[in-house]
């Protein structure tokens, strides 16, 4: 049986051995509550905060405690489930993600040539059902699995076309197979911290956990959006006002955006009226089956940009730099 | 349709269903597809479960459709509305219809019919030389180049599936699809949980879409020869390699070329390469993961020949083979400018004449709408 050791649980610290391991050595949340373990508080504190602002926490593997490694993700998640901050709790998830793809990436390549690949490959096939086997140099995975994975990757060299494929299966580099699992691990990790129950923290917590809400604060009022329609919107809504006929497809494309922002059937149903082909009835029974209240039930997302552009409805500005439907426009970040 | 023609298929239509059950089977895991029908001048009914080969020829029987379809999907409740027939998996689909392959020879059997006098021509007029309308409805008739072109389509995927993607050969079913082209099912449990998204990237990978220079081993600089595809590679990798050096003593001369000739000309090979080498197949047919699609063993009401199954591509000739309808005579007024040819026997020219022809001649002909029963 493989042999998951402390170092390992360093590294990934979500996996359920990781429960297993604390429950060997006796600790308790109690136990934790003793300020002999500040330091720990402390470091998962730090852990959060290095992740909120968005970078990747770093350990030092080789010369630092490890039980500490595994036990500060473990207050980590104590200190986030008490703040109940669920934006914390995603960027944490991200970053942790992140700090254990490198690892991942890092075992894959370094164990590739020994064939010591039991761990990592455990891992990708245990959380994210892949087998992921290796040929030569290569790791490869099936068509399908790979499929399911690369369709949420918007640039071209994920595209199939772009991949060796052979007999079956796709062949990806170390870091190529752990970016395709990315999104998953993240999901798994908050996933993870989402079922943690916590009924009571010791005392020593308090003050981090009070912290960790007035950090949060921060990022309550960081998206900006702009009440400005996307151009293709604007052009949509000026062929109307114009009295000029809009195509099927750009009628869609208003009528799904400004169902994304919000607005009901009776707000947007005027909007048609000056279209050449304008009857209630029908503008209505339309809006009503985009909008899921009639037909199957269906509520129908506004079109990506690429495929408006496709449709010859795209009429993108600098400001469209950077989004892949619509209904991202105008959404920012202030600069923290 | 007129009401006579209509009469006139459905007859030959429902002789061909009664007399050939063991033609007409129910794909299987039956129970978890789809069925559906259309009638003569009537609309879809769909939502439908046929359990067994007995339903569905009492259902043919019954209804005589023009044309039956059954899901390629597998579902829960077949029998629910879309929303609720809780979706299980599909088969992949392939469609390679003769029409999109843009070949030379469409011209040469495309014919124009007059939509307000019905007048039939063979070259494309502004306006009818009859009676001076401008508008046609074109229809085209059996052409061999095209079944020809369209087999060599079906090689190609067929080399892609089972080579790229590990399809056995005995998981792909080929069928004439009835009227003009081929329709090829796979049965493979890895292929069959694949969305629609996941299956348009598919396409795209078979028909050689979205590929870029980057991939091959170009790059916009410093571009080295052991990035190069080879020979021996798998994938589209290989085929590019062994379409671009043709032989292996070219591909020091042809390797310099493209290394000289840079990052752009190479982006306008592989579009080259995508028209020549990309399967031409219809992606609109193997992203629906919700059609119904022909059922095989039925007829195509197109054309009054049946979707059946090929077992030898190669020698396969639709119009013999999937002519299956009766050869006792029967009258039409036929107005058919081309000569066509079933079960190897010449028909036509016609230029509104009564003819006494084999019902599936006759049959076809209606079917084009280039005759009307009498």
């Amino acid at each position: 049986m493989l042999k998951i050791g402390v170092k390992d649980l360093a590294k990934y610290p979500f996996l359920t051995e990781a429960g297993e391991y604390l429950r060997n050595t006796g600790l308790s949340l109690e136990q934790l509550g003793h300020p002999d373990w500040q330091p720990i508080v402390e470091k998962a504190y730090g852990r959060i905060v290095v992740a909120s602002s968005g970078q990747i926490y770093g350990s030092d593997l080789e010369t630092l405690d490890n039980d500490s490694e595994l036990l500060s993700f473990l207050v980590a998640i104590i200190l986030l489930k008490s703040a109940g901050i669920a934006t914390l709790i995603r960027r944490f998830s991200l970053a942790e993600s992140r700090r254990a793809e490198r690892y991942l990436q890092q075992d894959l390549w370094v164990s590739r040539d020994k064939k010591n690949l039991e761990l990592p490959l455990k891992i990708i096939r245990d959380l994210f059902a892949v087998n992921v086997s290796i040929d030569n140099e290569d790791f490869v995975i099936k068509v399908p699995d790979y499929l399911h994975r690369a369709i949420h990757f918007h640039e071209k060299e994920w595209k199939l076309v772009n991949r060796r494929v052979a007999n079956g299966l796709v062949y990806l580099s170390a870091h190529e197979t752990v970016r395709l699992i990315r999104a998953e691990l993240g999901e798994y990790i908050n996933g993870k911290i989402q079922s943690v129950n916590v009924d009571s923290v010791p005392q020593i917590f308090r003050q981090r956990v009070e912290d960790l809400v007035a950090l949060a604060k921060k990022f309550s009022d960081t998206t900006y959006v702009s009440s400005e329609y996307p151009p293709c919107v604007k052009h949509g809504i000026e062929v109307l006002e114009k009295g000029e006929n809009l195509p099927h497809s750009g009628r869609f494309l208003l009528a799904t955006y400004l169902l994304s922002k919000g607005q009901t059937v009776d707000q947007i149903a005027p909007l048609f009226k000056n279209a050449p082909d304008y009857n209630e009835r029908t503008t209505r029974y339309q809006l009503d089956h985009i909008s899921g209240s009639s037909g199957s039930g269906t509520k129908y997302q506004c079109p990506s940009c690429e495929k408006l552009r496709s449709e010859s409805l795209c009429f993108a500005i600098p400001d469209c730099d950077g989004i892949i439907n619509p209904v991202q426009f105008g959404k920012k970040r202030k600069s923290q | 349709m007129n009401e006579k023609n209509a009469l006139l298929i459905e007859s030959a239509f429902k002789e061909y269903y009664f007399n050939r059950f063991d033609l007409i089977h129910v794909p299987q895991r039956a129970t978890e597809r789809e069925f559906g029908y259309q009638k003569f001048n009537s609309g879809m009914t769909r939502h439908l479960v046929v359990k067994n080969d007995k339903e569905l020829h009492l259902m043919l029987m019954k209804e005589v459709p023009s044309d039956v379809y059954c899901s390629n999907a597998y579902y829960m409740f077949p029998n629910l509305p879309m929303s609720e027939k809780d979706w299980k998996g599909a088969d992949m689909i392939f469609d390679i219809d003769a029409k999109d392959l843009a070949l030379p020879c469409r011209k040469d059997h495309t014919i124009f019919k007059c939509s307000s006098c019905n007048n039939s021509v063979t070259e494309f007029q502004s306006q009818c030389p009859k009676c001076g309308s401008g508008k046609f409805e074109t229809t085209s008739v059996i052409c061999k180049n095209c079944i020809s072109e369209s087999k060599k389509e079906v090689t190609k995927l067929v080399d892609i599936l089972t080579t790229d993607l590990n399809v056995k050969k005995e998981q792909i079913q080929t069928y004439f699809s009835g009227n003009e082209g081929f329709h090829i099912r796979v049965t493979n449990a890895d292929y069959e949980p694949l969305g629609s998204q996941e299956r348009a990237d598919l396409v795209d990978y078979i028909m050689f879409n979205g590929a870029i220079p980057e991939s091959f081993g170009i790059r916009r600089q410093n571009n080295s020869k052991s990035l190069l595809p080879t020979f021996e590679e798998k994938g589209w990798r290989g085929r590019v390699a062994r379409k671009l050096f043709s032989s292996k003593s070219k591909v020091p001369k042809v390797t310099r070329e493209i290394i000289a000739s840079g990052y752009s000309a190479f982006q306008v090979q592989l579009e080259e390469i995508k028209k020549t080498m990309g399967v031409r197949i219809d992606p609109k047919v193997t992203m629906d993961i919700h059609r119904i699609f022909r059922l095989e063993g039925s007829i195509n009401s197109k054309s009054g020949l049946s979707k059946i199954q090929c077992t030898n591509l190669d020698s396969f000739d639709p119009f013999s083979e999937a002519c299956l309808l009766g050869d006792d005579n029967v009258e039409i007024m036929a107005d058919c400018p081309l000569q066509i040819r079933l079960k190897n026997k010449k028909f036509g020219p016609y230029k509104s004449e009564i003819v006494s022809l084999p019902k599936y001649a006759a049959v076809y002909m209606l079917c084009k709408g280039l005759g009307n029963a009498i």
